[in-house]
Parts: C-alpha cells; sequence; structure tokens
C-alpha cells in the first residue's frame, strides 16, 4: 500500500484482501485522504443576518481603521492607529507605546485571551463562528463563489461537470474576485504599519519599499488560499484552539446541539401523516448541507463543528415548513440536554466559578494596564550601578562607585535634567561628560541618553559606612517641569 | 469483507490495525492529501536550495549555487560598511590632539565606545574586563597613577609601555635591594615598617623609626623626601591608599627585596595610533583621569576643567 492510497484505492485494497489469500488482514488503509468538497448551501434566517451584520462590522473595522487620522503634532504622524517599526512605536490615539513598553502590547494580548477563555465559557465558540478573520473571509469568498457559480447543487453540477466555456468562465470569475478580495486584504494589511495616505500613492506608483510588496504578496497570497481554497481545512487541520476550548468549555457553556431527545426517532415525513411516535427530524440534511465545514450536527459536539449557527437557521426553516416549533437546533448547554430540557436555553447558568474567576482576572489585568497607563511618565529613567568594579578605593583612602543613568525623553521636545544623589552624606558626583557637580544634561526629542557618573567619598565618610552596601536615590530633575523620577540604587564598599 | 476492518466498536471507525499492549488501538483519522501534497512540495523546494546555494563540496572547492551567495563575502560587506561608518569619525580623530578630542562630544562619545571595545580585546587580559586590575596589574579606575594620568601621559605610556624593551618605553626600575644585597634584611624590615606607617597602616613603631634614614638614604631619591613619589620615574606615591602589590608587611618587604619592576607591552606597534587614541581616551573618563599639566607658554588658553577625583 502506497502513502498516495486516499480512500478509493484502500477500498480497492480491502477488496484485495477479502481475497482468502490475504496476507495481511491488519493492513492500514491509506494514512492520507482525498480533500472532500464541501458545497454550503445557503442558509436564510436570523443568525445568517447576524452573520451578515458581524461580517460587515469587522471587514469595515478592518479597511477602514488605518484611514482614521488623530493629530498629535508637527513631529509625530498622524494615523490614529500605526504600528511604526521603522520608528520602534506603536500609536493608538493618545497613547504612545515604545518598545521598552511592549509590556502594554502583552497586556492586551492577555486581556485577549482572558476575554476569549470568558467568552468561549460562557457562550462556546462564538469567536470562530462569528469572528474569527478565518470565518469572516470565508464566508466572504463563499458568498463570491455562490454568486458566480450559483447554490450548492449548481456548484456540485459545475465542478462535475466537463470543461465547457460556462464553466471556464465561471470558475476564472470565481478565482479572479477571490484575487482581488485577497489583494484588497493584503493592502489594507500594510496600511497599519506605514502612513496610509502616503504609503497608498507609493503603491498605486510603484515606489513603495519591496518590504511593503512583499507583505501585501504573502497576505494577499494566505488570503487566496486560506480563505478561498483551504477554509475549513484551516479550523480543522491548523488551528489550535477547537483543541484548547475543550478545556475551557463546560457543562453550563451554551454550544449549538441537535436535541435528540427531541428530534428522534427521524425519519422522513409526509403531508397529514400523524407526528405520534416519532422524533421531530424529517432527514432532510438541510443542517448538512448548510454546514461550512460539512458536518452532520446531528452527530453530536464535534472538533470540526465552529458554531455558526447556520444549522439553526437551516433547521428552523424546515420546522416552519413541516409545522413544528423551531429550535430542534439550537443554543443549549449540556446541563440542558442533560436534563432533556426541550425548552431552548432553559436555566442557563452564567455565573460559575469558571467565569467569575476569568471576570476577576480580566479586571485584574485591565486595572493594572489601565493604572499604569494613566500614571507613566513621559520620561523613563533607570539606573544601573557598575557592576565590574563594584567600587574603586581611591589613593586618599576613599570610595567610588560608578553609575549609568538612562533617561528617555518620550516627548516632543527637547529637554533638560539635572541629576542628583542622596543616601551617602558627603558624596561627591563626577560626570564623565559633563563638567561640574550640577550638570544641565540636554535630550533630545524621543531620544535615550546614556550618563555616566561617578559617586565618591572620602576616607572619613568612608568610616561612617556600615556594612557593604549603603542604599542611595539617584534622583532626576526634569527642569522644566520639576518632576522628579527616583530610583533607588546601592553604593557599595569593601564592608568593614 | 467488513471481516477483514479493524473496526472499533464505541466509534464504530475504522482502527489502523496496530495493536499495543495486547488491546490498545489507533482509530484511523486520515490527514487530508493536500497535506500530504504539501509536505512534497516542501521537499522539492528544500533542493532547490542544494541549485541556488552553495551545498556540496567538490575536490576544489564547493558547489557556489545560482544566487553566488557567500556568507564570507557577506561578513566582508558588513565590516566595510561599519569601517566606512567609522572613517569620519576616525580621520577626524587622527587628525586632532587627544585633549581636543574630548572637548567634542560626538568625537568623545565614539572613543569611549570604541576605546572600550578595544580595551576588552587588548588590555582586559591583564588589567581586568572592567579594568580593575590585580596584584601587580595597576586598577585603571583609581586616581593613582604610576606613568602619569594626564590623557597625554596615558597615550605616551599605552604607546610605549613599560619597562617593554620599546626605544622611548619607561625604562626606569626600582633596584633589587634584597637580592642584590644592598640593604641587609633587618633594614628592609625597618624601612618596611617605615613605609607603611607613611599610609597609616599598623606598624612595630621602633622599627619604622629606625626605617626613616634607611629611607631617606636609599628610597627618597626616587619615591621623594615626603614618599610621594614620581610619575617621570615610574615611581610611586608611598603615603596613598593603593598597593599595586599589596600592603602587608610581608608583601612591602618582597617589593622592596626584589624591585618587582612589572612590564607592559608597547601597543604603538600593535594598535593604529587612532585606536590607542580611542582606548586612552576610555581609560581616562573610567573616573580616575587626571587633568592635562598647565603648559607653560600660556598657549593653551581654555582648558577643559577636569573632573578631579576628590582629595
Amino acid at each position: 500500500m502506497t502513502l498516495m492510497g486516499g480512500p478509493n484505492k484502500f477500498i480497492a485494497d480491502k477488496k484485495d484482501d477479502d481475497a482468502p489469500a490475504a496476507k495481511n488482514t491488519a493492513a492500514p488503509s491509506s494514512i492520507y485522504a482525498a480533500h472532500q468538497k464541501i458545497y454550503p448551501k445557503e442558509a436564510h434566517g436570523t443568525f445568517r443576518n447576524v452573520k451578515w451584520a458581524v461580517t460587515a462590522v469587522t471587514l469595515a473595522i478592518y479597511y477602514i481603521l488605518p484611514w482614521i487620522r488623530w493629530n498629535r503634532g508637527p513631529s509625530l504622524p498622524d494615523q490614529a492607529l500605526l504600528f511604526d517599526f521603522a520608528n520602534q512605536r506603536l500609536l493608538i490615539g493618545p497613547i504612545e507605546i515604545w518598545a521598552q513598553e511592549f509590556y502594554y502590547v502583552t497586556g492586551v494580548l492577555v486581556l485577549s485571551a482572558l476575554a476569549l477563555f470568558l467568552v468561549t465559557a460562557v457562550a462556546g465558540r462564538m469567536w470562530c463562528g462569528y469572528a474569527c478573520p478565518q470565518t469572516v473571509w470565508t464566508d466572504l469568498m463563499i458568498a463570491v463563489e455562490r454568486f458566480w457559480q450559483g447554490d450548492r447543487n449548481a456548484r456540485m453540477r459545475l465542478d462535475q461537470s466537463s470543461w465547457t466555456f460556462e464553466k471556464l468562465w465561471k470558475k476564472s470569475a470565481t478565482h479572479l474576485s477571490w484575487m482581488m478580495i485577497a489583494i484588497a486584504t493584503g493592502g489594507a494589511f500594510v496600511f497599519y504599519f506605514q502612513d496610509a495616505p502616503t504609503l497608498a500613492r507609493e503603491l498605486i506608483s510603484g515606489t513603495a519599499s519591496p518590504v511593503a510588496y512583499t507583505f501585501l504578496g504573502i497576505f494577499t497570497l494566505t488570503t487566496y488560499l486560506l480563505g478561498g481554497m483551504a477554509r475549513e481545512q484551516v479550523c480543522i487541520y491548523m488551528c489550535p484552539w477547537p483543541r484548547i476550548q475543550g478545556a475551557m468549555l463546560d457543562h453550563d457553556s451554551l454550544f449549538i446541539s441537535y436535541r435528540e431527545a427531541r428530534g428522534e426517532p427521524r425519519g422522513s415525513h409526509k403531508r397529514e401523516q400523524s407526528w405520534e411516535g416519532r422524533g421531530d427530524c424529517v432527514d432532510c440534511k438541510a443542517c448538512v448541507s448548510v454546514c461550512p465545514t460539512g458536518i452532520d450536527i446531528r452527530d453530536g459536539a464535534q472538533l470540526a463543528c465552529i458554531q455558526c449557527a447556520l444549522c439553526i437557521d437551516a433547521c428552523d426553516e424546515i420546522m416552519d415548513r413541516v409545522g413544528r416549533p423551531r429550535g430542534l437546533i439550537a443554543y443549549t448547554t449540556m446541563a440542558n440536554l442533560d436534563t432533556a430540557s426541550v425548552e431552548p436555553r432553559s436555566g442557563w447558568r452564567i455565573v460559575r466559578p469558571r467565569t467569575i474567576l476569568y471576570s476577576a482576572l480580566i479586571a485584574a489585568v485591565g486595572g493594572l494596564m489601565l493604572w499604569s497607563l494613566l500614571n507613566r511618565a513621559d520620561t523613563i529613567v533607570s539606573v544601573a550601578p557598575d557592576r565590574n568594579p563594584l567600587f574603586v578605593t581611591l589613593s586618599n583612602g576613599g570610595l567610588r562607585n560608578g553609575y549609568t543613568v538612562k533617561i528617555t525623553n518620550k516627548t516632543e521636545t527637547a529637554k533638560s535634567f539635572r541629576i542628583s544623589a542622596t543616601g551617602v552624606p558627603g558624596a561627591k558626583l563626577q560626570f564623565v561628560e559633563f563638567e561640574g557637580q550640577d550638570p544641565v544634561i540636554d535630550i533630545k526629542p524621543s531620544e535615550v541618553r546614556a550618563v555616566k557618573f561617578f559617586l565618591s567619598i572620602g576616607p572619613g565618610e568612608r568610616k561612617e559606612l556600615k556594612g557593604d552596601s549603603t542604599p542611595i536615590l539617584v534622583t532626576v530633575r526634569d527642569m522644566s517641569t520639576g518632576r522628579e523620577t527616583s530610583r533607588a540604587t546601592t553604593f557599595s564598599g569593601p564592608g568593614s | 469483507m467488513a471481516s477483514h476492518k479493524r473496526i472499533d466498536e464505541v466509534t464504530g471507525a475504522e482502527t489502523t490495525g496496530h495493536v499495543w499492549d495486547g488491546d490498545l488501538t489507533e482509530l484511523n483519522k486520515p490527514l487530508p492529501r493536500w497535506w500530504l501534497y504539501t509536505f512534497y512540495a516542501c521537499i522539492v523546494w528544500a533542493f532547490g536550495y542544494w541549485i541556488v546555494y552553495p551545498a556540496w563540496p567538490t575536490f576544489n572547492g564547493y558547489t557556489k549555487g545560482w544566487f553566488g551567495y557567500s556568507q564570507r563575502d557577506q561578513v566582508a560587506k558588513d565590516a566595510a560598511a561599519a569601517k566606512a561608518a567609522q572613517d569620519k569619525y576616525r580621520t577626524a580623530i587622527a587628525a586632532m590632539p587627544i585633549a581636543e578630542v574630548k572637548k567634542n562630544p560626538e568625537l568623545f562619545e565614539f572613543a569611549r565606545d570604541g576605546g572600550a571595545a578595544i580595551f576588552g580585546d587588548n588590555c582586559a587580559p591583564c588589567h581586568g574586563r572592567g579594568a580593575q586590575g590585580a596584584v601587580g596589574y595597576p586598577n585603571l579606575n583609581d586616581d593613582d597613577w604610576l606613568w602619569g594620568g594626564d590623557l597625554e601621559s596615558i597615550e605616551t605610556t599605552i604607546t610605549h609601555g613599560a619597562r617593554s624593551g620599546d626605544p622611548k618605553t619607561h625604562d626606569t626600575a626600582m633596584p633589587r635591594f634584597g637580592l642584590d644585597k644592598i640593604l641587609e634584611p633587618a633594614q628592609i624590615n625597618d624601612v618596611a615598617n617605615y613605609v607603611r606607617s607613611l599610609s597609616h597602616l599598623d606598624v612595630d613603631a621602633a622599627a619604622a623609626s629606625r626605617g626613616s634614614a634607611i629611607f631617606a638614604d636609599n628610597c627618597a631619591a626616587c619615591h621623594g623626601a615626603d614618599a610621594k613619589g614620581n610619575t617621570e620615574i615610574g615611581a610611586p606615591n608611598l603615603t596613598d591608599a593603593i598597593w599595586l602589590y599589596g600592603n602587608s608587611q610581608q608583601a612591602v618587604v618582597h617589593s622592596i627585596e626584589t624591585g618587582r619592576g612589572g612590564m607592559m607591552p608597547a601597543w604603538g606597534g600593535r594598535l593604529d595610533p587612532v585606536s590607542i587614541k580611542m582606548v586612552t581616551l576610555y581609560v581616562h573618563s573610567l573616573g580616575g583621569g587626571k587633568p592635562e599639566p598647565k603648559k607653560e607658554e600660556g598657549e593653551s588658553e581654555h582648558k577643559d576643567e577636569p573632573h578631579e577625583a576628590p582629595k
């Protein structure tokens, strides 16, 4: 058996195995399967409309966001959201985040993850079903495909037919449209990293940087491949989230389920036929044909289900037609299914230890970030004492320590600072680059400057020191605002 | 047909047919074939590296590849670019006296940073990575200098070394008072006591007072009557708190017996003059650098007020 087998080959092998002389009945079938193309049928209903709305909103945010302007004065870009990699900073409205403050971005990621946990614990895979870019773009690509090639049955027929002119132009039109969407997607992505209007002119005139074109190309290709071609394969085979979410869901999380208790035994139903002694499921397979991942929701909760709710719309439509109540497939919880409850959403327990924990974590992380954001200074000061040598004995028997003060001026104006040190009485300051004990240190806008200074004491003061390490305070004073920033460090000596 | 398929009873799915520990089986959940094709495509792509990049050794070299890429060339190019970027500073430093370099903040910063790298490569093995020195190897952070601590003196010492054999090196040396039997062991003990008393160390007072006269006769010529030393001839100040070979009675006695006479290589032939200027500025900036001596003719109008170490 070869790796290239696939299902058909597998069947052929099994036929061979049927022969009495079969050598190895335990031979595995192929470990690779041909892709079963899925032809999702168009759904109509509440959830379909919600999904269209979410798609429209998310796409609008994605395309419009980089074009929103924010006036930051003459020296800074006026793009509201700009990942300014060239200058190692992130501009979000009034907030400017430097590379060394990247923990804010980490914080946002932590918050996003916690929010995803909370939403999943409460309402299941809402992200997968509605807001994930893969879902949004796949939805868009399928809509385009449907526009050119028709709905499920028409597309299946077209794929089975031989290559006629009609098939050729329909397929070409589909792929061309996909490619245009892909280019627009990749194109919008690069606008987040450079001034959008400038970059747009450059992209069109062919003068943008190769980096911009490269990323535009990469995102065009991935959008075309993942959204147009791979679709549900990304969710089923590539995405880690379906595996992780098993740990997030519990008996009280909302998820979409077929109500077996009400639906079974299933079977086709003729008009005028009694509903006594049978389930409500008429086995029409409407839920299967609309499913974008090609599963049967009636098999229960499964990894491939992205909880897009289109099967609810499909089933409700059928239930209306056959005159049975809606909600044979509906959002429910495991707890409800266990009690065989027929009412959808009866007793949806949202407040649980798990959701309380996630909410508390979100509040804690969010509060901490907000607090630190409100209290952050436009000057960053750090002080590092020399480690090698820790201290120097002077010829008069005194001691000297060296320090490097790094001052970051995050504002867009030049600033002047003065440095002082307290904690060791009688200590004298001495600067490598400046004269005198109290020089004025000028720092240009958006610049970091390292200032080296020494702190020396005489032999008399040395005797006053206790132990080998004395706490001191280095204070940097902003001369324009008077704001003082102090950092604790130590003055080292040999000890007694 | 069904009899040969291994079906898992619980799921109804087919198994791979493998059995472990008697009853463990694995469901057959085939990966999609596009995955397999992607894997093959990656293998083909990998062959591309053989073609476009250097890959195979040959009898007289190696296959160069279509792109003609070479990491050596890349390094050479980067090094040349870095050198070109430094040239502007180095040319400027070469053209001016070392004291002038210090007055130019941009050149001073370049010199200190470059000097730190040069120091790490050349000087750190003896003087230590932080220039903190060791017994016999001077600490360059402090304000005590054997051969002078102003910029020009440091530059001279680095260029010509100490007792290095260089024609212009500092080649004065202390006599071997013990080994050459210039002084008796008891005299050496006395003078060691005296010298240590100058630094207010605990000494045998009687021996120290005997040693005073011996010092005047034998040591004062170089170290000075006040024992404050002389940087012209590399005679250390014996009254301060810094002792290159240690301040114990034993160590001082040993210094007098043997004369010590540590040496430092001349770097003039190994480092270019600009590099020596840079490393000089670095060493001078470590905290103990001394101001330039006042020029006699009064031609130096504007003296850079030094950051002198406190006394």
